[in-house]
């Protein structure tokens, strides 16, 4: 714009003026997004308007498939038909031992007092595609809350825990993907029953125990399932395998790295396992009170399970670690 | 010969339709929606600009689930600078405007990346510059492929 339009031709205002205006737009935008959350009824309507284009660009795709299957061979079908069937008889056989296994399970709870564990009940869902924004480790899944999918639900495939329901729009929901840097799960190791927190590990597609002490008895290959003191998760849902253990003498805690165990960026079908928020108990009547503090608290619970027995004593002790 | 609203509307509905297609490693993939802006913005500086650019960005922010405004303030500033560079920029051949590109799509990525750094994320590692290296080099095909209809309708006017 190396010349000034003359005044009688209307324009608007100029360019630089303009990128003012919508940059300082932006920014708002940003730290309200990102501090506030004010924006989510916005972000709504967006993706609602996104939604068609979102739809359009899987067709190919389930065209593509289904064409594929129209000419899939004979062969090919029965050969899968017969694996299917093997497969189908094994799991009968685990199912019925399933049922005897939960009627003893809950007539042993019965017995010493503890609680019914609640059935839960799962969504099917189908991935739609992944975030553009490749470190957001986040995916999309065709369902919403039409069909009652809310904030906060798990979400598994067929081998273990994928992620967390983390924004629900009218007929999509946002997954966070368990590799997110700021996504936690508790979990529990099999063998020994050692509560720890796996935290997402980034680009590496690994989680990492962290706040592990040092001498926690871990080691290579111990399958890791959710604990389910969260009321998040239910307990009992394969998360990782651990791979790697470092114990550096230096640090009070030692590094440890595990596999997830579900394809969490691979696969196509998902459940999202409904969290019934009346399955949980009521909080304690004091606890209530100071609910910030509760939160701290219960986070450096997770923090540090190994002290998990001294911890409501020293909550401020807690505090100051964290 | 003016271009028509629909071809216009069309093409942004097609960069965002590529977009969204579940790519395999969307670091490596050019941003569809920016090219198409970017080209627009310099053939039809008055007609598309900075607003269209913006509602775009929020389009794409909450289609992708990351931070509300941070390819809103990329697209922004790219329309920006194609708007400015436009007079420029056209006088150069397919090559030297596709440089020109290079640079915006540079320019308008490295916002997005530093955004996403600012907000709390760990730098994402070199390939993500590769999108706008690819985009520009998409270039020459995309000017073509935009630039049909009209071309259509003015050979349809001299016969």
């Amino acid at each position: 714009m190396d010349h000034t339009p003359p005044p009688f031709f209307k324009r608007g205002p100029a360019p630089l003026v303009r990128l003012f205006f919508f940059a300082t737009l932006s920014l708002a935008l940003l730290v309200i997004d990102a501090r506030f959350r004010y924006v989510e009824g916005l972000r709504g309507w967006l993706a609602l308007a996104a939604y068609p284009l979102q739809r359009a660009a899987l067709a190919p795709f389930e065209v593509g498939e289904r064409v594929a299957g129209y000419f899939s061979t004979q062969a090919r079908l029965v050969s899968e038909n017969e694996r299917l069937r093997a497969k189908a008889l094994e799991y009968s056989q685990d199912a019925q031992r399933y049922q005897a296994a939960q009627a003893e399970a809950s007539e042993l709870r019965r017995i010493i007092n503890a609680g019914e564990r609640l059935e839960l009940k799962a969504i099917p869902a189908e991935v739609l595609y992944a975030s553009r924004d490749p470190y957001a480790h986040k995916i999309f899944i065709d369902r919403g809350a039409v069909q009652d999918i809310r904030p906060g639900s798990p979400v598994a495939d067929e081998s273990g825990v994928i992620g967390q329901v983390t924004r629900v729009h009218p007929f999509v929901s946002e997954v966070t993907l368990l590799t997110n840097p700021d996504q936690a799960v508790p979990v529990q190791v099999v063998r020994n029953g050692l509560r720890a927190i796996a935290f997402g590990g980034g680009a590496s597609g690994m989680l990492e125990l962290r706040f592990t002490a040092a001498n926690a008895e871990v080691h290579n290959g111990d399958q890791l399932v959710t604990s389910g003191i969260d009321g998040t998760y239910p307990p009992g849902l394969p998360v990782a395998t651990v791979v790697h253990i470092e114990r550096d003498a230096d640090h009070t805690f030692a590094r440890v790295l595990c596999r997830p165990a579900a394809g969490v960026d691979r696969g196509r079908y998902v459940l999202v396992v409904a969290n019934e928020p009346g399955a949980r108990p009521a909080r304690p009547e004091e606890v209530q009170a100071g609910k910030d503090r509760r939160e701290k608290s219960r986070r450096a619970k997770k923090a540090a399970p190994v002290d998990a027995a001294k911890e409501p004593e020293t909550p401020k002790e807690s505090d100051a670690a964290r | 010969m003016p271009v028509r609203l629909s071809t216009i509307i069309a093409s942004f509905a097609l960069a965002l339709f590529l977009n969204f297609l579940p790519w395999r490693d969307l670091r490596l993939m050019p941003d569809f929606v920016a090219l198409t802006l970017c080209f627009w913005c310099i053939r039809q500086p008055r007609l598309i600009g900075l607003g269209v650019g913006w509602m775009l960005g929020l389009l794409s922010d909450a289609g992708n689930g990351v931070l509300l405004g941070q390819h809103a303030l990329a697209y922004s500033i790219l329309a920006f600078l194609s708007v400015w560079l436009s007079r420029r920029i056209l006088w150069f051949g397919a090559g030297l405007q596709a440089l020109h590109v290079l640079v915006i799509l540079l320019v308008a990525q490295g916002v997005a990346l530093l955004v996403r750094v600012a907000s709390g994320t760990a730098f994402p590692g070199w390939p993500i510059f590769v999108g706008p290296i690819f985009g520009a080099l998409l270039w020459p095909l995309v000017t073509w492929l935009l630039l049909l209809p009209q071309r259509r309708a003015q050979r349809e006017q001299a016969i």
